[in-house]
């Protein structure tokens, strides 16, 4: 039998059970929740302390080749945060690109428990589950990469979208990944002949098939096999002035459907050039506000050292143009590409200051906090270590104001920040960054604290510097044991690998199978992952077809 | 204040040892044993520095190293006050990060000399390694400030990535010199290696030898700087003496590289 314990006397935030700050007990035995122990119980006094589920990260990148390679890229960020071993902690080091090690205690030391890696390449899955394997503590998954799959897009130019669902089933199978991730669909495979796709309708270089096809294609075949997450979506035109038209549109051309747009904050621009570049958040929040069918995850600017690093390989040359700040550019196979650059965001530059302005705006305009998720699409907008930051800039708009004093004197005229009072509750913050993602994500016993729940909870405590207090966990218990005490990490275990098992759809062609061995570079028996090699593995049953 | 002395009782041999502790910072304010006391490391195992230096004197800012110690690293890292005088050659990394006071180093010094310093001096008498005055691998600069002095040789890529300050060599420098400079000066009175400026941007490198330049460097004029009698003016307090010849005659100006934006220049005695 497992460790039984009660947290008595805390106030608890569980808004999934509709818990707001009541005084609960909460007792856990055998790593979950249950409604009374049986036995003896170790007690946890939380009286005065805030309890809440542990975190979840619907979008982050912790771990993969491309992680990987933006580590080996630089070397001078990992000169900064240096963290030595302790008896039963390791090393690691980091700022922007932390090492795997590093990587799970930090986020632990924010009370977080779950984490979502964004972006693979399949060829690279099997690099992600062993560092995923290192991570520490978290639970994590893993989104696969198709928007510019070649089999898919050949698949869409002969129209045969059956074959669509069987190979995406295939690769969710046999990858032990979790969901569809999109990015920049169309326009990574347009890149590798050297341009990128300007509009849901432009023809993809020989393929010609348009971004609109392989959204609706993806989106059609996630609901069908009946994914818990909808598709993962970094859309078309990232970064790009005057880009919101084109997320506006690609929201619209999913009517209806199930959609995750990952860091909106990015995809939210105006003005003709980069002179004129000014927020649109106000029409992006309105058509989410609209449209319950549209969940999102900001990613939001963080002030300081950032790494970009996406698949959206077009963008990441414009910003190399932009930044002058050194360039990796690859393409992966048949798959998708890869791109790095580090960046500074400062808040004396108006682009990166109506950058930061933006995402607040989206937090504060979206009313519907089930639907909005904390993130900084890390590293891409700044080190996820800052979200209690960002938690406070929410929480308090004396802090907003201050912080408005700081940066570029455009956010003041050209955004609508200034005049938003919205200030978020703690039950709000409960939602953004732990139910409303593990609802997104379909993980049932995740991100609540009802009975059958995993006992993943952060104790925080009280703090008026909101920032302050969720940087401090006085206690996390991942799996009904205690993980960090009093700011240390005191217990280092290991974290599940989620992945879903999608219905049975039928065999992929027998041809499949030549087709592979001529484009890659693997064979394809060494291609899928044996659920063997995974230590501790976690299935997610797929649901019914949508 | 008298200096704290340090003499070498047991010199590393093998593996080297890393001791940032020797930083008049830290010794300023400590007993003898107190400085006794400080950590070094030797690979993974952390030992005093007594263990490896008999020390005499306490609670300076005024440090001498009696005694060569090539095998030592790190030496006045970070450093913003006080002089380090070292009767001898020095291992690695001496004086990187160093924000004030002055290192003299009376022997040799190796490779990431005053690496992405940011003020004071650094002198050596010797020769000095690889990257002195440069940046670390991956950084976007290297020296920010403050001056090198070297009275032998260099290595390769020296003051590569410098930002601003000044080294002055007075013996030969190998290739790279200045490579990727984005500001800063560098005088050069020996002769230079390869591909001197490479990649620079701005900043200025002065060779009083002939030079074979890329070809991404393009020749502008030749005329007498003024800036460069300012320049030597200053350093007669440091006991560099330019011929009069070098003080106020011509130079052939080039500028580049322009692979780069090439705002970059490199003066040639005329």
């Amino acid at each position: 039998m497992g460790r039984s314990l009660k947290i008595v006397g805390g106030e608890v935030y569980d808004p999934a059970n509709g818990v707001n700050g009541a005084v609960r007990e909460i007792c856990v035995q055998d790593g979950k929740i249950v409604e009374s122990c049986t036995g003896a119980a170790e007690i946890i006094e939380a009286r005065n302390l805030v309890v809440m589920p542990g975190g979840v990260d619907i979008h982050t990148h912790i771990a993969s080749p491309a992680v990987n390679a933006a580590r080996g890229f630089r070397p001078e960020d990992h000169r900064h945060g240096l963290m030595s071993k302790r008896p039963g902690i390791r090393s690691g080091v980091g700022f922007t690109v932390p090492s795997t090690f590093a990587t799970g205690y930090l986020y632990t030391k924010m009370g977080y428990t779950t984490v979502m890696e964004a972006a693979n390449a399949p060829i690279g899955v099997r690099h992600t589950h062993e560092e995923l394997i290192d991570i520490p503590i978290l639970d994590k998954g893993i989104y696969v990469l198709m928007g510019n799959n070649e089999f898919i897009l050949k698949y869409l130019k002969a129209g045969e979208m059956e074959k669509v669902k069987r190979y995406v089933a295939w690769l969710i199978r046999s990858l032990k990944g979790y969901g569809i991730k999109l990015v920049n669909p169309g326009g990574v495979e347009q890149w590798k002949y050297g341009k990128d796709v300007e509009s849901l309708d432009d023809k993809v270089y020989y393929f010609d098939v348009t971004p609109r096809q392989i959204l609706k294609a993806l989106s059609w075949a996630n609901e069908s096999l009946g994914l818990p997450h909808p598709i993962h979506l970094h859309a078309n035109r990232l970064g790009i002035p005057n880009n919101y038209l084109t997320t506006l549109e690609t929201m619209h051309a999913l009517d209806g459907s199930r959609l995750h747009m990952a860091h909106i904050q990015f995809h939210s621009y105006g003005g003709e050039n980069w002179g004129g570049f000014c927020s649109k958040a106000v029409e992006i929040a309105e058509y989410i506000n609209a449209h319950p069918n549209v969940t999102t995850d900001i990613g939001q600017v963080v002030f300081g050292d950032a790494t970009t690093i996406t698949a959206d390989g077009p963008w990441q040359y414009r910003l190399y143009k932009l930044s002058k700040n050194k360039w990796y550019n690859q393409d992966i196979e048949v798959e998708t590409g890869c791109g790095i650059v580090p960046y500074v965001y400062r808040e004396k530059n108006y682009v990166n200051a109506i950058q930061w302005a933006i995402g607040l705006e989206l937090f504060l305009l979206i009313r519907d906090p089930w639907r909005v998720f904390l993130s900084t699409d890390h590293p891409n907008g700044g080190p996820f270590i800052f979200y209690p930051w960002i938690i406070k800039l929410l929480m308090d708009k004396t802090f907003r104001a201050e912080m408005l004093k700081r940066v570029h004197k455009r956010v003041l005229s050209d955004t609508t920040l200034p005049k938003l009072d919205r200030e978020y509750t703690l039950s709000e913050i409960a939602i953004i960054s732990r139910a409303g993602p593990a609802r997104a994500l379909g993980l049932q016993h995740k991100g609540h604290l009802g009975i059958g729940a995993d006992a993943d909870i952060a104790i925080y405590p009280k703090d008026d510097d909101r920032e302050q207090m969720f940087e401090h966990p006085v206690c996390v218990i991942k799996d009904g044991e205690t993980v960090l005490q009093e700011g240390e990490i005191v217990g280092s275990r290991d974290g599940k690998t989620l992945f879903v098992i999608p219905p049975e759809v039928g065999e992929m062609d027998p041809e499949f199978k030549t087709e592979f061995e001529n484009y890659y570079t693997i064979e394809y028996e060494n291609f899928p992952i044996d659920v063997e090699d995974i230590p501790n593995p976690e299935a997610i049953p797929a649901g019914a077809a949508r | 204040m008298p200096p704290v002395i340090l003499r070498v009782k047991e010199a590393p041999t093998g593996v080297p040892l890393e001791a940032e502790s020797i930083s008049p910072d830290l010794f300023a304010d400590r007993s003898r044993e107190e400085i006794e006391a400080l950590p070094v490391a030797l690979g993974n195992e952390s030992h005093r520095l007594g263990d490896f230096f008999q020390v005499e004197g306490e609670r300076s800012d005024q440090i001498e190293v009696d005694g060569s110690i090539p095998r030592v690293k790190w030496v006045g890292s970070g450093m913003t006050r006080g002089r380090v005088v070292i009767h001898g050659d020095v291992g690695m990394h001496a004086g990187s990060y160093m924000r004030g006071g002055e290192i003299l180093i009376e022997g040799n010094a190796a490779d990431f000399l005053g690496v992405e310093m940011e003020a004071g001096l650094i002198r050596v008498r010797g020769n000095a390694g690889h990257r002195a005055g440069a940046a670390y691998r991956g950084s976007k600069f290297g020296m920010r400030g403050g001056i090198i002095l070297i009275e032998g040789d260099v290595g390769h890529e020296v003051g590569a990535y410098m930002r601003r300050g000044l080294v002055v060599i007075k013996g030969n420098a190998e290739d790279f010199l200045g490579a990727r400079m984005a500001a800063g000066t560098i005088c050069l009175f020996g002769r230079a290696g390869l591909r001197t400026g490479g990649g620079m941007q701005k900043g200025m490198i002065v060779c009083m030898h002939p030079v074979e330049l890329l070809p991404t460097f393009a020749y502008d004029c030749i005329y007498a700087p003024i800036f460069l009698r300012i320049l030597f003016k200053g350093l007669k307090r440091l006991g560099v003496q330019p011929t009069p010849q070098q003080a106020n005659g011509l130079y052939r100006r080039y500028h580049g590289d322009l692979a780069e934006i090439g705002k970059g220049e490199i003066l040639i005695p005329a």
